[in-house]
């Protein structure tokens, strides 16, 4: 017997066997998980790359020129950066969220 | 400065299940990292399974299988002989949590010591079943509320697992944690190195939904479980024991901090009694004496 799939457009953004390719977002956006946000002074910041070394999240990118830039998308809000700071460059900001009416 | 010593390659991804402040990812990470691309990871049921996230993603860059619980080490043995077999050459990490070596998974870990297969066992210790709702695992300390454990916490103490191995004469086991990741860097690298046999590492996480603690304080609280002799961070190479890192300075009890500085940030020890805590500290003592005959064998 054939099998003949017909309009099978759709699948291919999903692999047929169970196998998921790596990629950010496996979860969706986890940025919608925080509660305080984490920002960064520039002025302050020394470009140590310790908020890097520890971010469990692997939400903030380094560039040896350009610093340490956090990824709002997928930050869970943690603030271990916070805490590692040693030039207390990072400070905590509320997260606002705005409903719709 | 330090950041630019390391790579800036990244092989996991954000965006994934794992929480807020997770030690085990903050590992995972710098494991990773100096893996590099080539390697294959065999995954047994443990908090990492689920955080990877769901079909038709994965938060991990390499290779990835998921396999049952008793069988990551006898998985990891299959793809060995696999890859030498098709004269293919990769490192093959097995990345289990404490339930999966500790209780679980030891006698296939023990079986693949014991043959000298080559790959490398790396066992975050998140001392409980995180994944499946904090029950007590073999490797909670004495004290620590766990949901089965849920009035008085756990009256035994927590099993040394990296010593069980050191007995299985293999040529490298080591003992790390997430706070200091330039450590485990540079002992996943010198695992790494040492192909033809199994090569062991035992990572303290802290888990801040399990433990009870803010999640900022993650890399705080696994500093203090080395300063305060509640984790020793050391090196077995070819029968060489070597501490390593700050728990060098340790060896004098008087430069301990007390371990009551670790207990109380928290949740899980908010309920010790003196009594419980004095217990603690001595089973602490107890260790480095263990420890320090084991240095002064050099």
């Amino acid at each position: 017997m054939k099998i003949v799939v017909k309009n099978y457009e759709w699948m291919k953004e999903i692999p047929p066997t169970p196998l998921s390719r790596p990629g950010p977002g496996s979860m969706g956006m986890t940025g919608r998980w925080r509660a305080e946000r984490p920002v960064i002074n520039y002025e302050k910041c020394k470009k140590c790359g310790m908020c890097w070394t520890y971010c469990p999240e692997n939400a903030i990118v380094f560039s040896k020129d350009e610093g340490p830039r956090i990824n709002y998308n997928y930050c869970k809000g943690c603030l271990v950066c916070v805490e590692e700071c040693p030039y207390d460059a990072i400070k905590v900001e509320r997260e606002v969220v705005e409903w719709e009416k | 400065m330090s950041a630019q010593r390391y790579p800036l390659e990244e092989y996991f991804y954000p965006g994934n299940a794992s929480c807020p402040g997770c030690g085990a990812t903050m590992a995972l990470r710098w494991v990773l990292k100096a893996l590099g691309k080539k390697s294959i990871m065999v995954v047994p049921a443990c908090c990492t399974s689920v955080f990877m996230g769901l079909y038709p993603k994965s938060a991990i860059g390499i290779p990835v299988l998921n396999i049952a619980f008793a069988a990551a080490a006898a998985a990891a043995s299959g793809i060995v002989a696999a890859l030498k077999a098709r004269g293919k050459d990769a490192t093959v990490l097995v990345w289990a949590g404490d339930g999966g070596t500790v209780d679980i998974g030891i006698q296939a870990l023990s079986g693949a010591a014991e043959r000298q297969t080559d790959f490398i066992y790396i066992c975050y210790d998140n001392e409980a079943y995180m994944n499946t709702g904090i029950q007590r695992s073999g490797a909670t300390p004495y004290g620590a509320i766990t949901t089965t454990t849920p009035i008085l916490g756990k009256r035994e103490h927590k099993k040394n697992m990296p010593r069980i191995m050191i007995a299985h004469d293999i040529p490298y086991v080591a003992t790390a944690t997430s706070g200091y990741p330039h450590d485990l860097f540079r002992k996943v690298k010198k695992a790494k190195e040492k192909r033809g046999a199994t090569r062991y590492i035992h990572i303290l996480a802290p888990c801040p939904p399990g433990w009870r603690f803010d999640s900022k304080l993650t890399v705080k609280i696994s500093r203090l479980a080395v300063r305060t002799g509640m984790w020793v961070l050391y090196e077995v190479e070819d029968g060489k024991f070597r501490l390593t890192g700050p728990s060098k300075a340790l060896l004098d009890p008087e430069k301990r901090l007390p371990v009551e500085e670790y207990l109380k940030l928290q949740g899980r020890f908010s309920h010790l009694t003196r009594e419980d805590i004095e217990e603690i500290q001595r089973w602490v003592d107890r260790q480095w004496e263990l420890i320090s005959k084991m240095v002064s064998k050099e």
